[in-house]
């Protein structure tokens, strides 16, 4: 998948420090509809912003509120991401352009 | 689940009340958590609230009476305000995300409030309105208050064109300073006069509305009486849509509703309703708020601070050093406050003794009613200091951060990241322990850690594990270079930290098996702690403590004074006479009802290695664990003023033999009584303090027996597996 700039991917494979936009929420009932009215609807842009000390959970910054989600869940997260540096794509944005 | 007589009530059974029982006007305060809600709160009720419990569940609900200036419209409006817990949606799955909509509505036993309140955060506008946006829906009346304006800074909103938006007052206020309190309050009185119910503009999609509408022809009865438009009946069928499910917690949803929601969303299962709903809500508010206002920047006060706070070298050596200081400050330094309640009570019980004529009234007022008040005062110095560092913790934001920090490692013992501060609290003591297991908002989160807390080694241990070790091995031992007094006092704080978290895993699989849920955890801005919100926090529990807890504590140290007293032998010695008196009260005890009660148990706890004298030490301890060591005291014929480091007592109880001459404390003994006391749970104040936080005998009762069968066996597998590898 490398070579592409903008890729569909999870949010557990965005690198720290890297912007994307979510496209889908994944995950069980009650945490997606929890995560949704948090404000991470399918559009907006999201931030990993930081991994706890001990590997999880990770920090997010979404409509400039810090948010701390498990591993586990975040790759239930769809999100677009342009960051060359985001892993395991689930398909590539780059060519339906 | 949740148990207790409360459950049976159903939303919206009877007519909902209105207004409060004293009829004046009622007003509930909505927020998402850290909007500085509570400071709200605070400000107009002054210091005149009281704390309760939510029907049906252990949430408090705090409610005061406000006096609200009316810029020259008349004399102050008097209302009655309630605090409903911090929530960043209606929608609900648990009991407790049910307090919402309940105190919103007015059901399930809540006073139907004639405003709401609802304070939003500046700083995090889009995210605060949903909730006002869900509430504007059910079409009740609203007033914004627009709050923490001054860290909106160049970002903030204008009050009016927000208001406009949303068809609401709205008034910019700064909580901490009281800066817009006072037009605030006259707002709300003048919304008071006038109601205005207005709805949003939120655009959903006819198929949406259609399945709404096909949700709202179950919608009970109860729900819509008084206000039977369509609009409310819309916003409840999309509140049962997002909220009733196969697995859900909720109480007082009838089984009908259950049915229609579960074939509409069978019907749209091609669909993702959740995403309809809330995508529409956040769609209207992200087409017109970018209109009002720039958005607000992360502050970077906050991340600064997180860099230091959370980096994996820094943040770990802050979390220690102030873990050690809430630890250190329990342990040692409400040492002080503890022992002078004690001597205070002490010389209080000295001087009645002195002056009352000698009889059993004295008896009951000194031992039972004196000791029973010393017994839960003695509580106070550590509540008082626990819940003010959780106090000034939560409020800077850093509990949010240890969770945070520490998930990693709860997780995988099934507990809360929250856990973490009241466990280490049971080191201390399980009664202000237990008590903060509140800051956890599930209730299975705070069951499991209320169950494992009592196994903590807490200082009331200490003088039973003195005693024994000081009695029975001797200071010149050693294993190696350490002294074995020493090890084994480490050991036993070993032990007992590896059966509380083995047992948090057993229990959590099996009688509180719950749904694993996963973690959304907000890490708030840093904020100073406003002192006045912590002080008058850390009031309001530990009066909560007294009233409730301290009630039961003190009938239970009458009842186990006289389970010790009685019956009495005639011809006491004078006070004075001190063998004298000590022999009379060693008499008088084994001939008690605590005396035989300890006789009948010896068979049960013959097989642990312990006779009928630690049977009685062990019925005495119930009132508190160091006391065994004075009921020994009074057993072994040196008196009651015995403690852990009386001579006398270790000589007597070295020198104590069984009829066949072998002695009766040997070392085996010695180490299983140690861990009978690390596992049982031995001491009525924590079972009237989970009483009280479970609202019930139905956890305290599990506590005792599971606590009691594993005290049980495992002294049973350490005195016969010691006495087979010849150790006894």
């Amino acid at each position: 998948m490398s070579g592409h700039d903008a890729m569909v991917t999870t949010l557990s494979n965005l690198p720290l420090r890297s912007r994307a936009k979510i496209l889908a929420v994944g995950g069980s009932p009650a945490f997606r509809r929890r995560l949704m009215e948090l404000g991470l609807v399918p559009g907006t842009p999201i931030e990993v912003s930081r991994i706890a000390p001990l590997g999880d959970p990770i920090q997010l910054v979404v409509r400039g509120c810090r948010l701390s989600i498990r591993r586990k869940e975040a790759a239930e997260l769809t999100v677009f991401s342009e960051d060359p540096r985001a892993t395991g794509g689930l398909g590539c944005g780059g060519c339906a352009a | 689940m949740t148990e207790g007589g409360a459950k049976a009530a159903c939303h919206g059974d009877g007519p909902a009340r209105k207004g409060g029982r004293s009829g004046r006007p009622t007003v509930a305060v909505v927020g998402n958590p850290n909007t500085g809600k509570t400071t709200l709160f605070n400000r107009l009720t002054g210091q005149r609230a009281r704390v309760g419990n939510y029907p049906g569940v252990t949430v408090d609900r705090r409610s005061g009476r406000a006096r609200l200036r009316r810029h020259g419209h008349g004399p102050p409006l008097e209302v009655e305000v309630f605090d409903v817990p911090g929530c960043y949606s209606l929608s609900a799955r648990s009991a407790e995300e049910e307090i919402a909509i309940d105190a919103i509505l007015g059901w399930k036993g809540n006073p139907r409030p004639d405003l709401v309140l609802v304070v939003v955060d500046a700083t995090q506008l889009v995210r605060n309105l949903y909730l006002v946006v869900q509430i504007l829906e059910l079409g009740v009346p609203v007033v914004l208050a627009l709050n923490m304006i001054d860290e909106a800074g160049e970002a903030a909103p204008d009050p009016r064109a927000l208001g406009t938006l949303l068809g609401v007052t709205c008034v910019a206020t700064n909580a901490r300073l009281g800066a817009g309190v006072e037009e605030l309050e006259s707002v709300v009185a003048a919304a008071l006069a006038r109601p205005v119910v207005t709805r949003p503009r939120v655009e959903y999609a006819a198929e949406l509305l259609a399945d709404a509408g096909r949700v709202a022809d179950a919608l009970p009865e109860q729900w819509l009486a008084g206000v039977a438009d369509d609009a409310r009946r819309t916003a409840l069928a999309l509140w049962a849509l997002t909220s009733v499910h196969d697995d859900d917690e909720l109480v007082g949803i009838p089984a009908s509703l259950r049915e229609r929601v579960a074939e509409v969303r069978k019907g749209a299962r091609r669909r993702d309703l959740d995403a309809e709903i809330i995508g529409a809500r956040y769609g209207f508010l992200d087409a017109h708020l970018p209109e009002l206002f720039a958005p607000h920047r992360t502050t970077i006060v906050t991340e600064r601070i997180d860099r230091v706070l959370l980096h994996p070298v820094t943040g770990f050596a802050t979390f220690l050093a102030v873990m050690f200081v809430v630890f250190q400050s329990l342990f040692a330094w409400a040492d002080p406050a503890i022992g002078m309640i004690e001597k205070l009570f002490g010389a209080a019980g000295a001087w009645l003794t002195a002056v009352l004529p000698p009889g059993v009234i004295t008896d009951l007022v000194v031992q039972g009613i004196v000791g029973g008040v010393g017994n839960v005062l003695v509580f106070l110095p550590q509540i008082l200091l626990l819940f003010f560092l959780l106090g000034l913790l939560e409020d800077s934001g850093y509990l949010a951060r240890v969770a945070y920090l520490m998930d990693r490692v709860m997780k995988s013992l099934g507990l809360h990241g929250r856990a973490f501060v009241p466990m280490l609290s049971g080191f201390a003591c399980a009664i202000p322990a237990i008590m903060a297991t509140r800051t956890m908002e599930r209730r299975r989160d705070r069951l499991l850690t209320m169950m494992v807390i009592p196994l903590m080694t807490c200082s009331a241990r200490l003088p039973v594990y003195t005693l024994i070790i000081g009695a029975l091995f001797p200071p010149s031992r050693k294993l190696g270079v350490v002294p074995v007094q020493g090890l084994l006092m480490v050991a036993m704080y070993a032990f007992s930290t590896v059966v509380a978290l083995v047992a948090a895993g057993v229990l959590g699989r099996t009688v509180l098996r719950g749904p694993n849920v996963p973690l959304i955890l907000e890490l708030p801005p840093y904020r100073l702690p406003l002192l006045s919100s912590v002080v008058q926090m850390m009031w309001q529990r530990s009066k909560l403590f007294l009233s409730e807890a301290g009630t039961m504590i003190l009938t239970c140290t009458v009842l186990l004074w006289a389970l010790l007293s009685f019956p009495k032998l005639p011809d006491a010695p004078v006070v004075t006479d001190v063998p004298a008196r000590a022999a009379w009260e060693q008499a008088s005890l084994e001939q008690s009802f605590g005396g035989r009660i300890g006789k009948t148990l010896e068979p049960v706890i013959a097989p642990l290695g312990f006779d009928w004298k630690i049977g009685v030490g062990i019925v005495g301890a119930f009132a508190a664990r160091e006391v065994f060591v004075s009921t020994m005291g009074v057993i072994y014929g040196v008196g009651h003023e015995a403690d852990e480091g009386d001579l006398a007592l270790r000589d007597r109880l070295r020198a104590d033999v069984r009829p066949d001459g072998s002695p009766v404390y040997s070392p085996l003994v010695g180490f299983s009584l140690m861990v009978f006391f690390a596992l049982a749970c031995q001491c009525m104040s924590t079972l009237a303090i989970v009483r009280r936080e479970t609202d019930g005998w139905r956890w305290p009762g599990f506590l005792f027996a599971y606590m009691t069968t594993l005290a049980w066996v495992v002294s049973f597998t350490v005195y016969q597996g010691g006495r087979l590898i010849g150790l006894g």
